[in-house]
């Protein structure tokens, strides 16, 4: 019996290697830890929109396959663009997301986020990660959903559906549309337009 | 009974001028060009009107007590919401439904604590719009209602339903009063909402469409009660390699 125990321990380091973390606790992993951090942060509470933004390029990012989130918004005319163009519009993407999701986390309070269990194969390589996340003073949780792909770096995500809202289809009409009107090169310039505008404060301009 | 007669004709007259709108982007959005103004116009009400207003409220009422005052409207939203589980035939969400608004007008004492969600109970989300879509009416043209929103033709008739069975219409005959609940409540609603719009205001290239993208996936997910089938066309998602 304690021969076995020393065995998987001695084992430890090598399985962790071999094996990528499971998306489910992946994404648990992150979540807990950013939010210890934001409850930490004085500066991020009270509306550092640019601190949010370093937390989550360090600690979000990472995670995160942008490259196939700005295909999926772009839908057909993805085939269309050059490899350049699909670069700048994975990075323009990407700054976009991290933005806004940095004026989020700004207003972060005190949640309980509930996981629920995965439904998933082992050799499946797409699963769904399902949450529900309930904010202190109101009563209805919202539903958090991750889309993740495995790949050789592990899991990331390509989608997140709020309430069933997602954010990359979301952008789908509006970026066909401007690629429409202004071609894809008038999209890129637009997004980055979008993306040197001036960030809002905390309470922003509602 | 006069916020119902803007609202049929507000609809009427957007499948009015259904005839002549141009056809722009999205397929769902033939009104496109009314339907802008008419956001435009929401916008500036709710930009200097409603939002100010939402923001003193949250500004002078402390946490617990716009939290009772949000749950005590939940939980006389809940018994319509039960309504529509049974008219759905979903008979254990109805069940789940009528038993929060016992426990929470009771324990909860008149609703204004959701002891219910804390049981076990989690709050739902059903109306009259969502009903009509569970037994197949389809959501017709999207439509931004005068002051209310974002909606579609279906959605926009089932809030007529909606403001009918309403409790607040049903049980204050006085106009002035049943008027200062009315405002009291969207001023609540609103307030819970402010983070969520500087979110908005950072995400969106367009605001317009982007909002109504959201709010149909949003309605779809409601229809399907979180579980809408996959819309995706596969061709759209091919791998990069």
């Amino acid at each position: 019996m304690k021969n076995a125990l020393c065995f998987l321990l001695a084992l430890l380091p090598a399985l962790a290697q071999a094996q990528t973390t499971a998306p489910d606790v992946l994404v648990k992993t992150i979540t807990d830890e950013v939010t210890a951090m934001i409850k930490k942060d004085k500066d991020i509470q009270a509306g550092d929109t640019k601190k949010a933004a370093e937390l989550i390029e360090s600690k979000i990012v990472p995670h995160f396959n942008f490259t196939r989130m700005a295909r999926l918004a772009m839908g057909r005319n993805w085939r269309s663009a050059t490899p350049e163009q699909q670069k700048e519009l994975a990075s323009e993407f990407k700054t976009l997301l991290v933005r806004t999701y940095s004026t989020a986390l700004t207003n972060y309070r005190e949640q309980r986020i509930d996981y629920k269990p995965l439904r998933a194969k082992a050799d499946d390589n797409e699963v769904t990660v399902k949450s529900d996340v309930k904010q202190s003073g109101s009563s209805q949780p919202v539903t958090i959903d991750y889309e993740m792909e495995k790949t050789d770096n592990g899991w990331k995500i390509y989608d997140v559906k709020v309430g069933g809202v997602s954010l990359v289809t979301t952008y789908r009409d509006t970026f066909a549309s401007e690629v429409r009107d202004h071609g894809i090169d008038g999209l890129i310039k637009s997004l980055a337009a979008k993306n040197r505008e001036p960030q809002g404060s905390k309470a922003g301009r509602s | 009974m006069l916020e119902v007669k803007r609202l049929c004709a507000a609809l009427l007259l957007a499948g009015l001028l259904a005839g002549c709108a141009t056809s722009g982007g999205n397929p769902a959005d033939p009104l496109e060009r009314v339907n802008r103004a008419v956001f435009a116009f929401n916008d500036g009400a709710d930009k200097y009107m409603l939002t100010p207003v939402a923001k003193g409220y949250r500004a002078v009422l402390p946490g617990f007590l716009r939290t009772g005052i949000s749950n005590f409207f939940s939980n006389l939203e809940d018994v319509w919401v039960s309504v529509n589980d049974l008219l759905q035939g979903k008979f254990q969400e109805g069940m789940e439904d009528i038993t929060r608004v016992i426990f929470n007008s009771t324990f909860g004492i008149a609703g204004i604590f959701d002891f219910a969600s804390d049981v076990g109970l989690p709050k739902r989300t059903e109306d009259f719009g969502q009903t009509l879509g569970w037994w197949g009416v389809g959501s017709g043209p999207y439509v931004v209602i005068p002051l209310l929103g974002p909606s579609t033709v279906r959605d926009g008739f089932g809030l007529l339903v909606d403001g009918r069975a309403d409790l607040v219409y049903r049980g204050i005959d006085d106009v002035p009063l049943r008027n200062s609940v009315y405002a009291t409540r969207a001023i609540s609603n609103r307030a819970n909402l402010l983070d969520a719009s500087s979110v908005l205001e950072q995400a969106a290239l367009d605001r317009y469409a982007f909002v109504r993208d959201a709010w149909l996936q949003r309605r779809r997910n409601l229809v399907y009660d979180g579980n809408p089938p996959r819309e995706r066309d596969e061709s759209d998602d091919e791998p990069t390699k």
